[in-house]
């Protein structure tokens, strides 16, 4: 007997997995000094290189950092690009920067945004300062810094 | 101290953004089946099976291998599956390639894939991991930054990017495999697409496939005996280094050069330009290519876009590079590294058929993965080593 | 086809929860010890190769962190298997065979505690027939233990004394999960959990990472005064389909077995990969063990379960028993898949 209906091509399977992520020890450090305002990297004894946000280790010589130091809130531009794309579930409307920002002390960028400025003059070399959101805001995250904004004075 | 290895056989799937007409099982049965047919043997002639895919998210099946084996005869065989990313395809290729150089066997099966479309690839390429701020939308807003850096760095003009993507697209149209065909493309449709994140326009970059892509590795005499011309390997390599740390250089990775050198040297390729007749190149974004030509030695530091400005990497040039259209043009991100490898192999093979580079004798693959942060390469030859 | 041995292996704690601890984190202490024990550093590692699964995480991409515990400058050459770490200790082989490398660093990694590992295992099966169901990763093995306990095959004693002998055996060893001294009889007096298992027939939950270092037999010697040698190692997989398979054998292991030459010599100790009591008694009859050889005096893997390492932990045991100069022969096997669907076994000499 033939089945006289469509044959089935695909179904949906959803699939619905629960995990409860940890930060990491190196990097929940920084996320609770975040949390009071404050940035916190750590250096590599072998290179002594500061690296913000810290992962624990730093991969050019494979050996945890522990020292833990203060840097302050600006920086410097090393790359950036415009994006036109909205990020899902973020209010920032495109065209915004997502640049590579050298926080002063720090020897490796971390991506963060950029606005407050026309594309137009956003370039590599170009001093930045953190903008923080509403203190009360604060949590356990680098997005306690809302986007960087160009240096006053710069 | 290693035997000698030869790709007999080639086989891929045509890519497109969804297989809604095949399973997960029938896509990489459909590879394998080519690459046997390609190398005149049977299931039962091969003696290992070497998987490769990227991300299991991008399918939502965890380690493919226990359910694909009845479909790739692996069912009493010694079944691997290696995953390194975006390089994956090309280190699936690698270990291949081994398997029959360390002498322990005589006739490999390798297939890679992925089928991107049974699950949500933007969802897993850029998941909501908590205490990582979101800044990006796709993979494309991480390496552009590097691009404009390149771009300015060297004083290119903005039309190379829409260059290289308008010649990949024509390319594939001589692919009958290749996912994007658009045969009317040019300079202004490229340059009027949507911007996506600056340099990168919409049509300069890569698709979303599912495909598969498999390849026969026989040893010396398997390969003499196969119906089909082999593909010498002459040598293979892939290095790594952290996603991030200080001095990365983003623009021409560490991990590159040192795997290009190593893959040179093992295939006595001095003059890189001189000497290899086609590169299939992973260029998953249009400046990829420029800054690929620099890295890999083709040409000095900052002369990439203007190789690519004077058609040296057409078809018709000195060095053509993704004559099948590369990533581009066909992205089952399992699988593009491999098609690389395969591609290369059929070029020296004398098989790439409409898309073939006339007289090809010395092919290189390349793949890469992660935040430049993987990368494998081999070298192919008509004529054995 | 030169030889190559293993001289070096690590083993970190097994953890129930790694707490705050990321890949690197668990990683980098384990490579660091096993690189000391041997005496090299990154420059002399010739391949690296390492074996983790992302779902285990939920997060794609995370074996890449695993690099941030090496050092990557300069760049080196590497490789991963989406598999226990026992495959990427094939694959390092197959390369020292090739000639390509001397000496090898492997790790496995798995940090289970931050999903459902049970459910999770069931994306392992055919994702259009079998995963709708979904087959949980304890309910399918107790599947099999029923179907043992039913043809007769084992009791529910056997199992008991699996587990009795595993709990015992941990407690020389200070990275075990779980150690003790339980009798039979107060075992069998425990709750069903998932019939016909009880709790103690399962695996725990353990978060951890183990390395080891091989090399090729042009370089053993000048690192390690009695390198375990690879005699012989195969693996073989079968079929996807549980219903296709005899649940109560597993001829994937036996043909491994002889590939790999367990036959060919004395074994004075096995290190069997069962995430679960009654799969024990299987591997030990597909592999021909006399009864007199002891099995998994490590505890095994009831005693601490790091997915994706507890291959590498099986070999891992094996090795450092000859290595001490406490075993001159022994067998070490790898599973993967459910049900013992694909499995590896090694035969090292000193």
């Amino acid at each position: 007997m033939t089945d006289a209906r469509e044959p089935v091509t695909g179904i949906e399977v959803p699939i619905y997995l629960n995990y409860e992520f940890t930060a990491g020890a190196a990097l929940a450090r920084f996320l609770a000094s975040i949390r009071e305002g404050r940035i916190m990297g750590q250096r590599c004894p072998g290179c002594a290189s500061v690296y913000v946000p810290p992962r624990g280790s730093c991969s050019r010589c494979g050996i945890p950092t522990e020292e833990e130091v203060e840097v302050k809130d600006t920086g410097v531009i090393e790359a950036f690009t415009i994006v036109h794309i909205p990020i899902p579930g973020n209010p920032i409307k495109p065209p915004f920067i997502a640049a590579s920002i050298l926080l002063d002390g720090t020897d490796m960028a971390c991506l963060h945004l950029v606005s407050e400025v026309p594309t137009e003059q956003v370039h590599v070399g170009m001093r930045v300062q953190a903008v923080w959101r509403p203190r009360e805001e604060w949590d356990y995250t680098f997005e306690n810094i809302a986007w960087f904004k160009p240096a006053e004075g710069a | 101290m290693a035997n000698l290895a030869a790709v007999v056989g080639v086989g891929q799937t045509k890519h497109k953004s969804k297989h809604k007409d095949v399973s997960m099982a029938g896509l990489v049965r459909q590879a394998a089946e080519r690459a046997l047919a390609d190398a005149g043997c049977e299931w039962k002639d091969i003696d290992a099976l070497v998987l490769g895919k990227a991300p299991d998210m991008f399918e939502g099946v965890m380690m493919p291998e226990l359910y694909l084996t009845d479909a790739l005869g692996g069912n009493g065989k010694p079944v691997i599956r290696v995953h390194t990313a975006g390089s994956v395809g090309g280190s699936t290729a690698i270990l291949a390639a081994n398997y029959v150089q360390s002498g322990v066997y005589n006739r490999v099966l390798t297939v890679t894939f992925e089928k991107q479309s049974e699950s949500n690839a933007t969802w897993a390429l850029s998941p909501r991991m908590p205490f990582v701020p979101h800044v990006n939308a796709g993979a494309g807003g991480f390496f552009a930054p590097y691009m404009r850096q390149y771009k300015e760095k060297y004083g290119a003009p903005d039309y190379i990017g829409c260059m290289v993507a308008v010649k990949d697209r024509l390319n594939a149209c001589r692919n009958p495999y290749a996912h994007l065909q658009i045969p009317n493309i040019d300079l202004a449709m490229v340059q009027q697409s949507p911007m996506l994140w600056e340099p990168v326009r919409f049509l300069e970059s890569c698709p979303s496939s599912d495909g598969a892509c498999a390849l026969v590795i026989a040893n010396e005499q398997l390969a003499l005996r196969a119906p089909n011309k082999p593909a010498w390997i002459l040598g293979s390599s892939t290095r790594s280094d952290g996603t991030m740390y200080a001095g990365k250089d983003n623009v021409h990775p560490q991990s590159l050069i040192a795997c290009a050198r190593d893959v040179y040297a093992k295939s006595g390729i001095t003059n890189p330009r001189k000497q290899i007749d086609v590169a299939e190149l992973y260029i998953p974004f249009s400046w990829y290519e420029p800054m690929y030509l620099e890295t890999l030695g083709f040409c000095g530091e900052g002369e990439g876009w203007k190789m690519v400005e004077s058609g040296a990497t057409a078809m018709t040039g000195d060095m053509p590079i993704n004559a099948s259209g590369g990533v581009l043009s066909s992205n089952p991100i399992g699988a593009s590294g491999m098609l690389r490898f395969g591609e290369a192999a059929l070029q020296v093979r004398g098989m790439a058929g409409e898309h073939q580079v006339d007289g090809a004798r010395l092919a290189i693959g390349h793949a890469f993965g992660g935040a430049h942060s993987y990368y494998a390469m081999w070298a192919v030859s008509a004529d054995k080593p | 086809m030169r030889d190559a041995a293993i001289i070096g292996y690590a083993q970190g704690p097994q953890y129930r929860y790694a707490g705050a601890a990321n890949e690197s984190e668990l990683i980098m202490p384990v490579v660091r010890r096993v690189m000391e024990q041997v005496g090299v550093g990154q420059q002399d590692i010739d391949f690296t190769c390492s074996g983790s699964c992302d779902y285990l995480q939920g997060a794609a991409f995370a074996f890449v962190e695993g690099l941030s515990a090496l050092a990557t400058v300069p760049p080196i050459k590497e490789s991963h298997v989406e598999m226990d770490a026992a495959w990427a200790v094939y694959e390092a082989l197959i390369k020292i065979w090739t000639g390509e490398a001397d000496l090898c660093l492997v790790y496995g990694f798995g940090k289970s505690s931050p999903g459902e590992l049970r459910t999770v295992m069931a994306l392992q099966l055919d994702p259009y027939y079998h995963v709708p169901l979904w087959p949980d990763a304890i309910s399918l093995a107790a599947l099999q233990a029923r179907a043992m306990l039913d043809s007769g095959a084992i009791s529910e004693r056997d199992m008991a004394e699996v587990v009795a002998r595993s709990r015992a055996n941990a407690r020389a060893n200070p990275n075990a999960q779980l150690k003790g001294n339980p009798g039979i009889e107060e075992l069998l007096a425990e709750p069903g959990f998932v019939s016909p298992l009880r709790r103690h027939d399962c695996p725990p939950i353990t978060d951890g990472a183990s390395a080891m270092i091989v090399a090729s037999a042009d370089v053993a010697a000048r690192y390690c005064k009695r390198p375990a040698w690879v005699r012989g190692i195969d693996h073989r997989m079968e079929t996807g389909i549980l219903g296709a398979r005899d649940l109560t054998r597993s001829p994937s292991t036996r043909i491994a077995g002889e590939k790999a030459g367990v036959a060919r010599g004395k074994v004075d100790l096995a290190e069997l990969h069962a995430p679960f009591s009654h799969q024990e008694i299987i591997l030990r009859r597909e592999l021909g063990l006399a009864d007199a050889v002891p099995v998994n005096l490590s505890g095994g893997a009831l005693a601490g379960n790091t997915m994706m390492a507890a291959g590498l932990d099986r070999i891992g045991f094996v090795a450092e028993r000859i290595i001490n100069g406490k075993a001159d022969r022994g067998v070490a096997h790898a599973t993967s898949g459910p049900c013992l669907q694909q499995n590896l076994v090694a035969v090292l000499e000193a």
